[in-house]
This record gives structure tokens, sequence and C-alpha cells, in this order.
């Protein structure tokens, strides 16, 4: 290997390193579908006493999103929850 | 007091029945009372690794349904007489036994025995969950690949949301030659990422596949990585032992060194 070669590409260790990091990073922030399940029955009983919603078509999910000042993405908890009738 | 210790990883193939063959041995021969058991329902192969794969007449299964006495389904190590395997059975499924009496087992277990070392099966699944219920600490093998080490993170975080907090990492098949180059992980970056405790460091050694062919465990012998795995036996014993050069002997100029008493 010549010393061009150093500068060419990097070695595929630290490739490696910095593709676990990333994926660690979502990995990690994901939630089991138990711990799921228990937010969106939690959401559904907060937001129940409020207006009425339509819990069948509740959606929750764990996505990424970009964020200002820090690099990359980060996790964030998204969710739609379609309103039958605001009750007041 | 004795002490119950999974060995899992998350990813096959990384080298877990192995290192409880090797551990358990090395364990062993330190004259502590050891018991392996093989909880890869379906797909036993620690008996195969031990070289007792012809003396097995109850198994795991056999033993939780009552169908025989714990007694008579340990099997006694070839070598030493104070290490004893608990085989897995070949014509059943994980659904076969439950995490509560796994731990029942264990807790049976402990009573007779210093060490109680447990092979897990590869995934998280029934035999994963099976093979964690009665485990006071854990050794979770990896090698320096993403797949694997990926593996190993989500099975951290599954045994601290288990509460078993003593985890430690051994990481398998280093080989120096890659990693001199950059061209494979560093022990450090693998610690970096996964944020547990080094037990030990394994370099993928071809002595390994000689000792399985034979169902000899190799641990202590002269190899570095019998040394090795002595290594990580004395670690779990509680001892402080400085981590072996891998590099040790490997180029032709440390052999020449060495041959010239250099080093």
């Amino acid at each position: 290997m010549s010393i061009f070669d150093l500068f060419k590409k990097k070695n595929s260790g630290s490739i490696a390193k910095d593709r676990l990091k990333l994926l660690l990073v979502s990995d990690r922030a994901s939630c089991s579908p138990e711990i799921m399940e228990a937010i969106k029955n939690d959401i559904i009983n907060v937001i129940s006493k409020y207006m009425e919603i339509d819990a069948e078509g509740l959606d929750i999910q764990i996505t990424q999103t970009e964020c200002e000042g820090s690099e990359g993405k980060v996790p964030a908890l998204f969710a739609n929850i379609p309103i039958k009738d605001i009750r007041k | 007091m004795s002490e119950v210790i999974v060995v899992t990883s998350g990813k096959g193939g990384v080298g877990k029945t192995t290192t409880t063959a090797n551990v358990g041995t090395g364990l062993a021969m330190m004259n502590k009372k050891v018991v392996l058991i093989d909880t890869d329902i379906g797909l036993r192969n620690l008996d195969v690794v031990m070289g007792l794969e012809n003396r097995i007449v109850y198994n795991l299964v056999d033993v939780v349904e009552g169908n025989c006495r714990m007694k008579q389904a340990l099997i006694k190590d070839k070598r030493y007489d104070n290490l004893f395997l608990l085989p897995s059975a070949q014509t059943r499924d994980k659904t076969a036994v439950s995490p509560e009496q796994m731990k029942k087992l264990t807790d049976e277990l402990r009573e007779e025995f210093d060490y109680i070392l447990l092979d897990c099966p590869a995934g998280i699944e029934q035999g994963f969950k099976n093979a964690i219920a009665g485990a006071d600490r854990a050794l979770i093998v990896t090698t320096p690949e993403v797949a694997a080490i990926r593996d190993a993170d989500r099975i951290i975080g599954l045994l601290e949301a288990n509460e078993i907090h003593k985890i430690d990492l051994i990481i398998n098949r280093i080989r120096m030659e890659l990693v001199k180059r950059g061209d494979m992980m560093t022990n450090d970056d693998v610690i970096e990422i996964l944020a547990v405790s080094l037990i030990g460091a394994v370099p993928d050694d071809e002595n390994i596949v000689i000792a399985a062919n034979q169902g000899e465990p190799l641990v202590g012998n002269d190899t570095l990585a019998g040394q090795a795995y002595m290594n990580i036996v004395r670690r779990v014993m509680g001892e402080e032992v400085p981590f072996l050069d891998l590099d040790s002997g490997s180029g032709f100029f440390s052999r020449l060194l060495k041959r010239l008493g250099v080093k």
C-alpha cells in the first residue's frame, strides 16, 4: 500500500465503527411493541378527557427528525390522532 | 456462594458454545464444581463441543417434565470429575420449557454447584428468555463485526430490562493482522460503542477448530486462545489479570527477536 492510498480511502475498521454508531442511535431509540401499545393507550386516555377521538385511527411511531443545533437526526415521537368531536 | 452465568450474544455463530465449554472447563480446572446447561432446545451442540455426545440418556426437558431425576440427566466430563453437562433435547422445541421452570432448575443446581453456565441460543425469542430467567450475570460474546455488535447491543438492553446488571463482554475471533492495518475494529472501539466492561479478548485461532473437531476444550493449554480463555476464567472468579498481547509471535520480526532471545 502506497502513502497515497492512505488519503484515497478510509480504513474499513473506522467505516464499520462510524456505521455502527449511527445504527445504534436509531436502534436504541426504538421501543418494544408492548411499550408502544402502552404509550398509545395512555395517550388515548389523556386526550379523551378533553375531546372525542377516533381511537381506532390513532397512529403513533418513533421517527427520525432533523434537529437544529445537533448533528444528524434525532428520534421523535410522532402521533396522528383523528378528532371526532371537540367537546366543550 | 454459587453463581448462575448466561453466555449469550444475540447473533448466531459468534462462539457462545465454544466460550461456554472453555470457560466452564477452566472453572473446573480451578477446582470449582461446575455444571454447563445447553438451553438451545432442538439444536443441541454443547455436548459435541465437549465430546460427550455418546453419553446422553436424559436431557433438560426430561428433568423439567419429571421423567428423570436431575442426577440421572447430568453427564460427568471425560477429564474432570467436578464438571457436568446437562444436555438439551434434540427432538423438542423451545416451548417445551418456560422461564419459571428454568429458574426453578437453576435454583436447584445452586445447592450443589459453584458455577452454573447457561449456553444461550441465538435470537431474542423464548429460548433467550428461558436462558436468562435464572441468571445472576451475563457474558456477552461478540466478534468485531457490525452485525454481531449491533445484536450484542440489543441483548445488553434486554438483559438490563430483565434486571441483569452484571454484564461483561468477550470479544471473540480477533484477527490482529486486520486490526493492525485498520481493517478490523479494535477492542477499544467495541468497548466504546457498547459501553460494557471487557472480560476477555480471544484471537481467531485455528486451534479452536482443531479442539472442536476433537471434542476437547483447549482452555489452559499453551495456545494463544487457550491462554485467553484461562484469563477469562480467572477474571470471572474475580482476579485481576492483564490482557494478553495477541500480537506476540505472529510477525516475522517478532519471531526472529524471540528466537534471538531479545523479546
